[in-house]
């Protein structure tokens, strides 16, 4: 995973709420056996509507995302993450992310940022003519105009994020725990036996 | 005397492989369930990384996503391909990867091929006290057992494989508890439709749900799936439902349970899962049953449910503003006006099936309703697709197929079907569906479908009358 300490440049003031994964990726386009590609289907109900904020010149480039409470709610598909990344979006912040969703954006080095709602309507505001920042090291977001909000994460996704480690490798580095585990469930619970492949 | 626990804190404390400061925990996951959409690339991961499957032996994989419903094999017996090339694609990808790694697989003509979630339980696989995961957000229905069973991405897949754990941080527990017992001809799925209509779509985000009360302890364990199953709907990732007699005598005999010495060692431990008397949820949420109609939904969000008796609502009637403009999205998108009549619509499309509703019991209890009458002539569309090959199996025994075909439905292939749009199966634009499924999104059903949720029983009653409808008029 590429490290990930700050992301700068102008955001798309979506502000919907609720949007679920079916709107960000529809499933026509989870057909697919690679993690590449998806931009183009992201968000393909919104855009198939004129005067849509997401095909506005205004925002073409742009690398963060404003959206409303409860974003990525739905199903649990990554290619929304995916879909994401590959329109060149690099962090989203809204109120509140579903619990599946904030976790396939950290393990994409997508940001979920979680900032309150009055927070929200300023970015808004200040994405229709503005740049805004995002800072993973004082974990804040600031605009030209010296707003400056600050977030919460779990510090050790903030770490990964920062670092690019991968996740996987860093559990391996704990199998002796692994196998321990493994072992004292086999002695006591004999049940628990796995299933004959 | 020891800590009163919550059922779920006890399948959690059990199953931490290491705890870290920061209150984050490596969890250790039992059982993992393996389809064709999620997880080509974390198997692609693996291959990169030239990482092995930790433990194959508590893998399962199934196709049932994206295969299609209509026949797989013709009159000699051969395997009909299927002819969209990207479906195909990956249904070989999982057809490749699962022996390449060891994994154990169920084939899309095998007999006991069926939808991730129906089968977990059917085969015994999903276990009470167990963690099961599954790249599906419904995985949440494996709850209904009694295991900590929920939803994750593909990263999170090739974690799993690799490593036979997860990273997470322990979620809030939420207690829902349903006073009183459903009146007649309401079913699971009414309840957990209000359930979510009570909560919202966020009600339960960041929480793990226990679902507490009488409703439950008498319901059967296929009532329970629905309900546990459409958690995620209310958003929480997980909904659990304490394990007890109706759940060993589901369980006892079933392929992959435990046998002889060892069942009797499962069922002792399994008895000391069930929340304490005296532990602490973080949320409690108390429900009416006696409140619970024969419920609909009306809106594109899970939460925009009505009794079928009731009225589309006005958007001006919500209290905050986004609200109000989703819901005039919502009727513009359904094609509906506030204040008509639920039993005034008209539906084009039923689809009885999906891991919600697309058991034996869910199959009886349309079949009852179908029982000598027809589809209205206005239903163009109407199948039924069973959960597993074992549940059509059981259903042809029954002779409830007949009942179907006869009334005009087209039995079908088990698989995910018109739950989501990504098979053949789907509903054509601008029209409407009295679906079994579990989500209403925009588009869920094909682009521009218009998808209203309910029970069997409820879809059954609108396939003969070619409108919402009261079921309870038709078998009071
Ligand atoms: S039936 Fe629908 S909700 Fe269930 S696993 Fe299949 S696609 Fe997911």
């Amino acid at each position: 995973m590429k490290p990930v300490r700050k992301v700068e440049g102008r955001a798309i003031p979506f502000g919907q709420k609720n949007v679920d994964t079916d709107v960000i990726i529809a499933a026509e386009w989870l057909k697919t056996i690679s993690r590449e590609g998806l931009g183009k289907g992201a968000f393909e109900s919104i855009r198939a509507q004129e005067g849509n904020v997401f095909d506005d010149p205004e925002y073409a480039g742009a690398s963060v995302l404003i959206a409303g409470d409860n974003f990525g709610c739905g199903s649990s598909r990554e290619h929304a993450a995916w879909a994401l990344d590959d329109m060149g979006i690099k962090a989203i912040i809204a109120p509140s992310f579903s619990d599946i969703f904030s976790s396939n954006a950290f393990k994409n080095g997508l940001l979920a940022i979680p900032l309150p709602q009055e927070a929200i309507d300023r970015l808004m505001e200040v994405a229709k003519t503005d740049p805004i920042t995002i800072d993973m090291e004082s974990m804040s977001v600031t605009t030209p105009f010296q707003d400056r909000f600050t977030f919460e994460m779990d510090p050790f996704r903030q770490q990964c994020l920062m670092d690019g480690l991968d996740e996987i490798d860093l559990t391996m580095a704990k199998s002796d725990a692994i196998e321990a585990h493994e072992n004292r469930v086999d002695s006591a619970q004999s049940w628990h036996k796995p299933i004959a492949a | 005397m020891t800590e009163a626990k919550t059922l779920y804190e006890k399948i959690w404390d059990a199953h931490v492989v290491d705890q870290r400061d920061d209150g984050t925990a490596l969890i250790y996951i039992d059982r993992h369930l393996v389809h064709e959409v999620t997880s080509p690339q974390a198997f692609e991961g693996l291959r990169k990384a030239g990482r092995k499957v930790r433990r194959p032996d508590l893998t399962l994989a199934v196709p049932d996503h994206n295969l299609p419903t209509t026949a797989r094999i013709d009159a000699d017996g051969n395997k009909i391909p299927i002819a969209d090339p990207q479906s195909a694609a990956q249904l070989e990808a999982l057809e490749a990867n699962a022996p390449a790694f060891g994994i154990k697989y169920i084939g899309a003509s095998d007999k006991e091929q069926g939808i991730v979630h129906v089968i977990g339980p059917e085969q015994a696989f999903t276990l009470p006290g167990t963690t099961l995961v599954c790249g599906d957000s419904h995985t949440a229905a494996h709850g209904a057992l009694g295991a900590l069973a929920f939803g994750i991405g593909t990263s999170e897949v090739e974690h799993v494989l690799a490593t036979q754990t997860l990273q997470l941080s322990r979620s809030k527990s939420m207690e829902i508890r349903v006073e009183g017992l459903l009146g007649p001809g309401i079913s699971p799925k009414d309840l957990i439709l209000h359930i979510i209509g009570v909560i919202g779509t966020a009600g339960g985000t960041g929480h793990v749900i226990e679902y507490r009360g009488e409703v439950f302890e008498q319901m059967s364990i296929e009532g329970r799936l629905t309900v546990s199953n459409m958690s995620i709907e209310g958003g929480a990732r997980a909904g659990l439902i304490a394990p007890d007699e109706k759940t060993f005598a589901y369980l006892k005999g079933r392929p992959m349970a435990p046998k002889g010495a060892d069942w009797d060692a499962a069922v002792a431990y399994w008895k000391t899962l069930p929340t304490d008397d005296d532990a602490r949820f973080d949320k409690s949420v108390t429900i009416q049953a006696s409140d619970v109609a024969p419920t609909v939904t009306w809106g594109t969000s899970p939460e925009d449910v009505v009794a079928v008796t009731g009225h589309v609502p006005a958007p001006e009637s919500f209290a905050d503003a986004s609200k109000q403009d989703a819901a005039r999205k919502s009727l513009d998108y359904m094609g509906l006006t506030s204040g008509q009549a639920l039993g005034d619509v008209a539906v084009e499309n039923i689809f009885i099936g999906s891991c919600t509703n697309s058991r034996i019991e869910d199959l009886r209890a349309a079949a009852q309703v179908l029982d000598g009458r027809k589809k209205a002539a206005g239903v163009k569309w109407a199948i039924v697709v069973p959960g597993s090959g074992l549940v059509k199996a059981q259903a042809e025994a029954e002779g409830l197929d007949k009942i179907f075909t006869d009334s005009g439905f087209e039995w079908r292939e088990p698989g995910c079907s018109a739950c989501l749009g990504m098979n053949p199966d789907k509903v054509p634009p601008g029209e409407r569906c009295a679906s079994t499924s579990n989500r209403n999104f925009v588009g869920r059903q094909g682009p521009g479908a218009r998808t209203h949720l309910m029970s069997p029983a409820m879809a059954a009653a609108a396939a003969v009358t070619g409108k919402l409808t009261d079921v309870r008029e038709l078998i009071g």
